[in-house]
């Protein structure tokens, strides 16, 4: 940027703001500061000119949201005190606080089309219609779990539900995303028809990733060959503002516009407030109608936050409790909830209790299975990897199955 | 950081001592400097750096984002122009964006530069499995550093001699890998030298001298090597070595041990193939093969992935696994 530009934007924005303060040039909810976050407008999303795609929506929809996000953090607090009971082993990242961001991005997608996200993915999981059962046991060590409990919490993987994974390297997941869309536009372009057999359709791929991830080789890497190629792969940055404990400001450069990292890739970005479900969905589906249509690449800022530490183990010194408590201000599940009992008034608040007790009831329930599955058995070592040591057990002599688990 | 109460009454951990030995030699001299995500701020994942940025400020503790090649390449940078650079990449199972900086570059300067330029770079990374983490978390790549000439690879299993081999690291001309056992980090405190001292890079120690069966070991393993000849017979004499430093390695030290003994286990946590299991073994057959009195044991983790929490210690060589192998070389 050259310093005609910047001084541009500086005076084009928020000229009150504290001196030092990084602004977004587009009324963003954040103005960043090195110690705090500042809300715009009283906390209170751009108003959105003209009608909104989510207004069309049913009810049921909506409800269906509310229910999905209430089940992520009933789900989420069972997996805080089982990690907090040594259940749960290793590490476990929470996405308390996010819920809207993977149940508004998912619920803007076809069911086919797939998806690929970092270690904070138990929320994906659940939002792309995971039985708690298997989500919880797998994090559990146990065989019922998703990864036949040989992955853990960072290792969501759902083939019916085209679920490409939870993956632990930080921005390695991203050309995966890349290459899923290019075997979509693959299909679509070359075959003519799905590797199935079926009619190949235009699917969209959505590549997760946290703020963190922005500054990992790889990324750029995948864009340059979304951009390059075309490819219908959308970049979806949950910037929840910290890389473990680093503040996006003291690690990544353009934190204030992360948009313009797409111009340089040659695709289109947008930012997005992601605390509102219905933000998010009104945003986020036409740009997916867009990149479907056009085969192109997108990258979006969708701006989120995290109630809970990088990990169960993080002390934390990064922030001030006022942010976390200003963030909870704008709760994604009271927003929605708020929409819903006092604007389209669906529903009541015993049906809110109503969900709110299937959810932990759901919850519970996924610890107590858990916790009564079988670990996986010793030959469970050996299965699934093509050093084998127990010659001739499999159909294909060089892998052995191992114990067959019904979701996979 | 100085001595807490705690650590002058009872002695250091793992983290204590590399701790110390880093704010030594920041304290020392002033082109040490420590890199990577977290270490400023939070003290670094497992706090190993905790306090340091609060002395030596930011630009001495410099918390960088989550970008292992940029780490390490901008590492290699600051040490072929001087400074004494000390990344941290905080799981071995995350070196592999940083896997090109150190092989192509930081283990081969001094040859490609006929010895006019050198790195002298100390990489610390937390390596090894007993922390019921999944893989990326709990891995043992050793050998994959060790494999490239030019990279020296180094592995304590004590408070002592962590620091003494980390002081030895940071002021070696050359690439050095240091290996952290995370299971070790807080497993117990030993009384530990408060002033400033190195152990050479390239020495082994002898555990414990026997003459029956040689047991050689590194990292962890050196604890479970222990627990296992707890249950061996008193009349069975085992020689324990840890080697330490993995590259270079103390030949010969491991081979005056089999030499002695006739008979040697050799115990790694990475998967049995083509670990340094493999090369110690050869050595040893290559160089003592006339005095060898039974074939050279291995005990390693598996030819898979490292696993999630349920299976992880059945993965782990452990005592009763090791004790096995001490008997079968010993009464072969």
């Amino acid at each position: 940027m050259t310093s005609s530009t910047m001084t541009q934007h500086q005076s084009s924005t928020q000229p009150t703001a504290a001196p030092g303060a990084i602004q977004h040039p587009e009324g963003s909810i954040y103005n960043i500061t090195s110690s705090k976050v500042h809300m715009n407008g009283q906390g209170k999303p751009a108003q959105r000119q003209g009608p909104r795609p989510s207004d069309a929506l049913p009810n049921a929809t909506l409800i269906k949201w509310l229910r999905d996000m209430i089940l992520i953090r009933e789900f989420e607090n069972r997996c805080a005190q089982a990690y907090q009971q040594a259940k749960i082993g290793g590490f476990c990242h929470l996405y308390i606080g996010q819920e809207a961001l993977a149940v508004g991005t998912i619920n803007s997608l076809n069911h086919d089309d797939p998806i690929v996200t970092a270690y904070r993915d138990h929320g994906h999981a659940l939002a792309r219609g995971m039985s708690p059962r298997a989500c919880m046991a797998e994090m559990f060590g146990k065989l019922a779990g998703c990864a036949k409990g040989k992955g853990g919490s960072m290792h969501m993987f759902d083939k019916p539900n085209w679920n490409f994974g939870g993956h632990g390297i930080v921005g390695a997941q991203t050309p995966l995303g890349a290459g899923l869309a290019f075997a979509a536009k693959y299909e679509f372009d070359v075959m003519k028809r799905s590797v199935d057999g079926s009619p190949a359709k235009k699917k969209v791929a959505l590549a997760y990733l946290g703020d963190g991830a922005l500054n990992q080789g790889a990324l750029h890497e995948a864009m340059n060959l979304a951009g390059l190629w075309g490819l219908p792969v959308i970049f979806v940055v949950e910037n929840n503002r910290y890389s473990m404990g680093t503040a996006i400001e003291r690690g990544t450069t353009m934190a204030h516009d992360l948009k313009q990292k797409a111009v340089a890739y040659g695709f289109e970005g947008v930012h997005i407030d992601g605390m509102d479900i219905r933000n998010i969905y009104d945003e986020f589906k036409p740009l997916v109608d867009r990149c479907r249509e056009n085969s192109r690449p997108a990258f979006v800022d969708l701006l989120t936050y995290r109630y809970q530490g990088h990990s169960m183990s993080d002390p934390q010194k990064y922030r001030v409790k006022d942010e976390v408590e200003m963030f909870k201000q704008r709760d994604s599940i009271t927003l929605l909830e708020q929409h819903l009992l006092t604007e389209r008034k669906c529903i009541s608040e015993a049906d809110v209790d109503a969900i709110v007790a299937e959810c932990k009831s759901l919850s519970a329930d996924s610890v107590e299975f858990a916790e009564n599955a079988a670990a996986p058995e010793l030959e469970e070592l050996y299965s699934d990897v093509y050093k084998n040591i127990q010659p001739n057990l499999s159909p294909t002599r060089d892998y052995v199955h191992g114990t067959k688990n019904a979701l996979l | 950081m100085p001595r807490t109460p705690q650590m002058i009454e009872k002695g250091l951990t793992l983290v204590d001592a590399i701790n110390e030995a880093l704010y030594q030699e920041m304290e020392r001299d002033d082109r040490v400097m420590c890199l990577g995500e977290d270490v400023g701020l939070n003290g670094g994942v497992f706090r190993v750096t905790e306090g340091l940025q609060n002395r030596f400020g930011p630009d001495r503790v410099v918390d960088t984002p989550l970008s292992e090649s940029g780490i390490m390449g901008s590492s290699i940078g600051l040490a072929l122009a001087g400074m004494r650079p000390i990344p941290e990449i905080q799981f071995e199972g995350f070196m592999g964006p940083a896997y090109d900086q150190l092989v192509n570059h930081a283990a081969r300067f001094r040859n490609r530069t006929r010895g006019s330029h050198t790195v002298p770079l100390t990489v610390r990374v937390p390596w090894g499995g007993g922390i019921h983490a999944p893989e990326f978390h709990s891995d043992s790549p050793e050998v994959m550093y060790i494999h490239n000439p030019g990279m020296k690879v180094v592995c304590p299993s004590t408070p002592s001699d962590a620091k003494g081999l980390l002081l030895a690291a940071i002021r070696d001309p050359d690439p050095v890998i240091f290996f952290e056992p995370k299971r070790v980090y807080r497993s117990f405190r030993e009384q530990v030298d408060e002033g400033d001292y190195t152990i050479p890079i390239g020495k082994a120690k002898t555990v414990s001298e026997g003459t029956d069966v040689t047991v050689i070991t590194w990292g962890s393993m050196v604890f479970e090597c222990l627990a296992a000849m707890d249950q061996l017979p008193d009349d069975l004499s085992v020689e324990l070595i840890d080697l330490r430093t993995l590259n270079p390695l103390d030949t010969d030290a491991i081979c005056a041990s089999a030499e002695k003994t006739g008979r040697v286990v050799i115990v790694q946590e990475a998967p049995k193939t083509c670990g340094l299991a493999s090369e110690l073994t050869t050595i040893i057959v290559e160089r003592c093969f006339l005095n060898l009195q039974a074939p050279v044991q291995r005990v390693c983790g598996f030819d898979t992935i490292m696993p999630y929490a349920k299976l992880e210690l059945q993965y782990l060589p452990d005592a009763k696994k090791i004790a096995e192998a001490i008997g079968a070389v010993a009464a072969y």
